[in-house]
C-alpha cells in the first residue's frame, strides 16, 4: 500500500528560517533545527524545500525528478524534451548512507518552456509548467515530479529528516529560506514521493497536522484541474495555495483568511468595511476553509508563511532575530540553532505570519 | 345491503372501563367516526371512518382509546398483497385514479440508513460544541470566483445575491390552499426566528404574510398562482418549480371546493374554481425555455434576489441540473421520490422518481466532473427526518435541504396520510375553520424552533466529533461517510467507501 492507494494521516514536525534581508544562510542550519525534534517523526519521511539555492539558473524552473526505472526516465525524459528546453539535467548530488535505502533514480533539470509551444498553447508560462507537471504525475507510471520552482528546490526521502539532510548534502546549499519536515504517518512506510514538502512551482507546503476538510476541498480543488493523486492533506493545501494566489490573484493575508477564516463572531464585530470583505470571501470561497488541526509553511518566491488552524490545535512557535525569522513546531528547534532571539510568540489560530523578502533585495 | 368488499384497516379499541363518555372524541374527529348513543349512554365507533390520525387518542383524558391493527386479513399471498387487492376493488367500485397524500411509504431502500458518519479519534481532535464556536451558517447562490479589485487594489465584493442561512435547514414548499392559514403563520414565523427560509409553495402569499417576506421563498409553478410583481418583491428569493418529487411529470390540483375566500384571493382565481397546475410549464419546452424564464424573473426583481429551480429527482437528473446551472439559476433544489404531497395519484407517487441519495450524489458529481459546482447552490429534499439526514446529505454534496414532512409532524401531523379529504383534524392540511382553529400558530411556531433548535444541537455534536467546526467543510466531504449493506454500484454512485474501508 503506497501514498495514493489510500489515506494516511501523520503526525509531525516543522520548521522553517527566513531571512529577510537575503543574507545566505546554510543548509546545516534547518537539519539542526529539525533533529531537536527528533520524536516527532518516526523516520518514515522528511524533507526541506531551500529558497535562492539555484541562482545560476534563476530564471529557469528546476525539475527534482523521482523515477522508478530507466524506462520511466526516458519517457518522462521524451515528454519533457517535447515541451522544455533543457539548460542542464543531472543526477541530484547525494551521500550514501545506511539510513537511507532503497532510493529511486533523483534527477535534476533546469527547464524552460519551449517558445513556441507556449505561444500555441496560449497560457501564462507558470500555468504552462504546472500543466506539464501535473501531466507528468498523473500520466508516466514511475516517474515523480517533486519540485518545479524557479531558484529554489525540494529535498525529501523516506527517513529522518536529519538523515534526509544528510543524504542531499543539504549542507552545501545556501539559500534565504529553509524549510523542514519530519513525518510520523499512522501506517505503511511511505513512498518517498509523499514525504513533505509537497510542492508546485514556487510553492511549497510543509505542514503538520490532519485536516477533516480533506475530502471537500479535495472534490473542490480537482474541479479545477488539480488531480489529487497522493490523498495526502499536504498535496491539497499546496494546490489550494496556487489556485488562490497564482490563478485567482489572493494576496497570502487573503489566503489566510479563507483557509483559516476568522469566525463569524470575530467577523461580526468588524468595521463594515472589513467585515463585508471577509463576509465576501468566506462566502465566494467557502469550499477552500481547511478545518481540523494544522501548521504549515508555506514557501513561496521571494516569502514564507506560517499559518495555524483557526483553533490552534497544533503547536507552533514563531521568533525574530534581526533579519531572520523562525517559526517551528516547538520552541526549543529554534533555540538550537539562534538562543538569543529579539522576540518570542505563538500566533494565534488563523493568523498567518507572513515575511517576504525586503525591497530591492533582488 | 351492497357487498362491503374492504374491512376497515384500523379499529378503535375503547376501554369502557375507563370510558367517561365526555363526548370529547365525537366533537374532535371531523371524520364523524365516534357517536353517542344516549339510550346505551355509552360511546360507539364507526371504524370505516378511522383514517388513525390518533386525534382522538392524544384527546382522550382518560386513555381509553386506541387505534389497533383490525388483525383482518385476505389469506397469505406474497404476491397479491392486502394492499393490491383492496385497490383493485376500489377502482373496481369507483373508475377513477387513486389517490394519496405525503409520502411514498413504500419498502424501497432508505439509502441514508445505510450511511454512517465519521468521528476522529487520536490523530485529530474532536472539537466539544459546548466550548468552541460550532459554524452552521450557509450561504446560498452562486460563487462566481473571478476577484475583481479596484484602484487601491481592495477586492470589490460583488457578489451575486445569496440567501444567508443559520442553519442548512429550511421549511420546503406548501401552498396555503394545502395547508392552513394557521399552519403558513407558525412556519413563517419560525422561519423569521431561526433565521432561515420558509416556500410558500405554489398557492401565492397571503398577504398577512408578507411582512416575513426577508424569511420568504416564493414559488413559481406551471399555473402561475398568485404570481405578480409584488409577490416577487416580497420574498428574499423566488423558486421555479419544474417538479415535485412526489409527482414527477405531472402538475396539480386543488379542487374548487378548496378555493375559497382568502385562497382564492391569493392564488387570483375565482372562488370555487378549480386550481390546476399543468404537467409542464406551457411557457417550457426545454432548457433554454427555461432559461429564459430565469431571467424573466431576475429582470422583473432587478437581479437582486436569487432564483431556484426546483426539478424532481428522476432517472436524467444529473443531465438535467447541469443544464439548469449553465441556466443562470443560482440554487437547484432536487426533490427526491419520498417527499411529500398533500395530494397525488397513488401510482405516480410510489413508482415514479429516484431516492434523494443517489440523485444529489450523481447531480454533486455531474457538476463538479463538469467544473460547474460552483455555479449554483444544491439543495436536497425529499424526506429528511432528523438531524443525521442533514449530515449525510451535506455531505454527500448538498449545500442545504428542504425539510417539509417533518415541519408537518412538528405541528402535529401524525401522518395518516389523507391530506387529500381536506379533513385534517389537526387544523394542518385543511381549510374547515372549526379544524384550522385547533392549530395555535403561538404554540406551532415554538414547536418548529424547538425542533431546529434540537438539531443544530445534534449537528454541531456530530460535526465537532468529525472535527469539523465549519459546515461548509463538511460539504461534499464524503470520505466522512462509510455505506453498510450496500452494493458495488451503490457505493459507487454514492461516492463513498465501504464500512471498513
Amino acid at each position: 500500500m503506497i501514498e495514493g492507494q489510500q489515506r494516511i494521516p501523520s503526525g509531525c514536525a516543522i520548521s522553517g528560517i527566513f531571512s529577510r534581508s537575503g543574507r545566505p544562510l546554510g543548509g546545516g542550519e534547518v537539519i539542526k533545527s529539525i533533529s531537536v525534534m527528533h520524536d516527532r517523526s518516526n523516520g518514515l519521511g522528511g524533507g526541506f524545500a531551500a529558497y535562492g539555492i539555484y541562482p545560476k539558473y534563476r530564471k529557469h524552473y528546476a525539475f527534482h525528478i523521482f523515477f522508478d526505472d530507466e524506462t520511466a526516465k526516458s519517457e518522462c525524459e521524451r515528454f519533457i524534451q517535447s515541451r522544455f528546453d533543457v539548460a542542464d539535467s543531472s543526477a541530484i548530488p547525494t551521500r550514501r548512507i545506511p539510513e537511507i535505502t532503497d532510493e529511486p533514480i533523483i534527477w535534476r533539470y533546469f527547464v524552460k518552456p519551449i517558445a513556441e509551444k507556449l505561444e500555441f498553447d496560449a497560457v501564462d508560462e507558470r500555468e504552462y509548467v504546472a500543466r506539464a507537471v501535473l501531466k507528468v504525475n498523473r500520466d508516466i507510471d514511475g516517474a515523480y515530479v517533486f519540485s518545479s520552482g524557479r531558484d529554489m528546490g525540494v529535498f525529501k526521502a523516506v527517513g529522518f529528516p536529519e538523515d534526509v539532510g544528510r543524504f542531499y548534502m543539504l549542507e552545501e546549499y545556501e539559500g534565504y529560506c529553509f524549510t523542514a519536515h519530519g513525518r510520523y504517518p499512522t501506517n505503511t512506510p511511505g513512498w518517498w514521493g509523499g514525504a513533505h514538502p509537497f510542492s508546485l512551482l514556487e510553492y511549497s507546503v510543509v505542514h503538520n497536522g490532519e485536516i477533516s476538510s480533506y475530502d471537500a476541498n479535495r472534490r473542490t480543488i480537482e474541479m479545477y484541474g488539480y488531480p489529487c493523486t497522493l490523498q495526502t492533506d499536504t498535496e491539497v493545501i499546496a494546490y489550494i495555495i496556487d489556485y488562490l494566489n497564482r490563478r485567482k490573484g489572493l494576496t497570502f493575508g487573503e489566503i489566510a483568511t479563507v483557509i483559516a477564516a476568522p469566525f463569524w463572531q470575530t467577523i461580526e464585530r468588524m468595521p463594515e468595511s472589513d467585515r463585508r470583505r471577509y463576509e465576501y470571501l468566506r462566502n465566494i470561497f467557502s469550499s477552500y476553509l481547511i478545518t481540523g488541526p494544522f501548521s504549515i509553511l508555506v514557501g513561496f518566491d521571494g516569502g514564507m508563511m506560517a499559518l495555524n488552524d483557526r483553533l490552534k490545535l497544533r503547536s507552533m512557535v514563531a521568533a525574530e532575530r534581526g533579519d531572520t525569522v523562525y517559526v517551528a513546531s516547538e520552541e526549543a528547534a529554534i533555540r538550537v540553532i539562534q538562543p538569543d532571539l529579539d522576540r518570542v510568540w505563538a500566533p494565534a489560530g488563523g493568523e498567518g505570519v507572513i515575511v517576504t523578502l525586503d525591497k530591492g533585495v533582488r | 345491503m351492497a357487498v362491503k368488499y374492504i374491512y376497515p384497516d384500523y379499529e378503535v379499541a375503547r376501554n369502557y372501563d375507563r370510558c367517561i363518555v365526555c363526548r370529547v372524541c365525537e366533537r374532535q374527529c371531523a371524520n364523524d367516526v365516534h357517536e353517542y348513543v344516549p339510550n346505551m349512554d355509552k360511546m360507539v365507533s364507526d371504524d370505516d371512518k378511522c383514517v388513525n390520525c390518533h386525534r382522538c387518542v392524544s384527546l382522550c383524558p382518560t386513555r381509553a382509546l386506541k387505534i389497533v391493527e383490525s388483525g383482518h386479513r385476505f389469506k397469505e399471498n406474497k404476491n397479491w398483497s392486502a394492499r393490491q387487492i383492496k385497490e383493485v376493488y376500489k377502482q373496481a367500485e369507483s373508475g377513477g385514479v387513486l389517490l394519496s397524500s405525503m409520502g411514498n411509504p413504500d419498502d424501497y431502500p432508505v439509502y441514508f440508513d445505510k450511511i454512517l458518519i465519521n468521528a476522529s479519534q487520536v490523530t485529530n481532535p474532536s472539537i466539544d460544541p459546548l466550548r468552541e464556536p460550532m459554524e452552521t451558517r450557509v450561504f446560498l447562490g452562486s460563487k462566481p470566483q473571478e476577484i475583481r479589485r479596484g484602484d487601491s487594489g481592495e477586492i470589490i465584493c460583488d457578489a451575486p445575491p445569496h440567501l444567508r442561512l443559520g442553519l442548512p435547514v429550511m421549511f420546503s414548499a406548501m401552498s396555503y390552499g394545502s395547508i392552513s392559514y394557521n399552519a403558513h403563520e407558525s412556519i413563517a414565523r419560525a422561519a423569521e426566528q431561526l433565521g432561515i427560509f420558509y416556500n410558500t409553495g405554489e398557492g401565492g402569499l397571503h398577504e398577512d404574510f408578507y411582512r416575513y417576506g426577508k424569511n420568504t421563498i416564493v414559488q413559481v409553478a406551471s399555473g402561475r398562482f398568485g404570481v405578480h410583481k409584488g409577490y416577487l418583491d416580497a420574498a428574499a428569493a423566488i423558486e421555479i418549480k419544474m417538479g415535485q418529487g412526489a409527482k414527477p411529470g405531472i402538475g396539480g390540483h386543488l379542487p374548487g371546493t378548496k378555493t375559497v375566500g382568502d385562497i382564492s384571493r391569493t392564488r387570483m382565481i375565482p372562488e370555487g374554481s378549480d386550481a390546476i397546475s399543468p404537467a409542464p410549464h406551457h411557457d417550457i419546452y426545454s432548457i433554454e425555455d427555461l432559461r429564459q424564464l430565469v431571467y424573466s424573473l431576475k429582470e422583473a426583481t432587478a437581479y437582486r434576489k436569487p432564483v431556484i429551480v426546483k426539478i424532481a429527482a428522476v432517472h436524467n437528473v444529473a443531465a438535467i441540473a447541469s443544464g439548469i446551472a449553465r441556466s443562470g439559476a443560482d440554487v437547484i433544489s432536487i426533490d427526491g421520490f419520498r417527499g411529500g404531497t398533500g395530494a397525488a395519484p397513488t401510482r405516480i407517487r410510489d413508482h415514479v422518481g429516484i431516492p434523494i441519495e443517489l440523485a444529489l450524489a450523481s447531480v454533486d458529481k455531474r457538476l463538479r466532473d463538469e467544473g460547474i459546482r460552483d455555479n449554483v447552490s444544491v439543495l436536497a429534499a425529499g424526506s429528511i427526518r432528523n438531524s443525521a439526514d442533514v449530515v449525510k446529505a451535506i455531505a454527500l454534496g448538498a449545500d442545504a435541504v428542504y425539510i417539509g414532512t417533518a415541519v408537518l409532524l412538528a405541528l402535529g401531523c401524525h401522518l395518516c396520510r389523507t391530506c387529500n379529504v381536506g379533513k385534517c383534524n389537526w387544523g394542518i392540511a385543511t381549510q374547515a375553520p372549526e379544524l384550522v382553529r385547533r392549530l395555535n400558530p403561538n404554540g406551532g411556531y415554538k414547536r418548529l424552533v424547538n425542533l431546529m433548535t434540537a438539531w443544530r444541537h445534534e449537528i454541531e455534536e456530530m460535526m465537532g466529533g468529525m472535527g469539523i467546526n465549519s459546515i461548509e467543510s463538511l460539504r461534499g466531504n464524503r470520505l466522512m461517510l462509510r455505506g453498510v449493506g450496500l452494493n458495488e454500484k451503490e457505493l459507487e454512485i454514492l461516492g463513498i467507501r465501504h464500512a471498513g474501508e
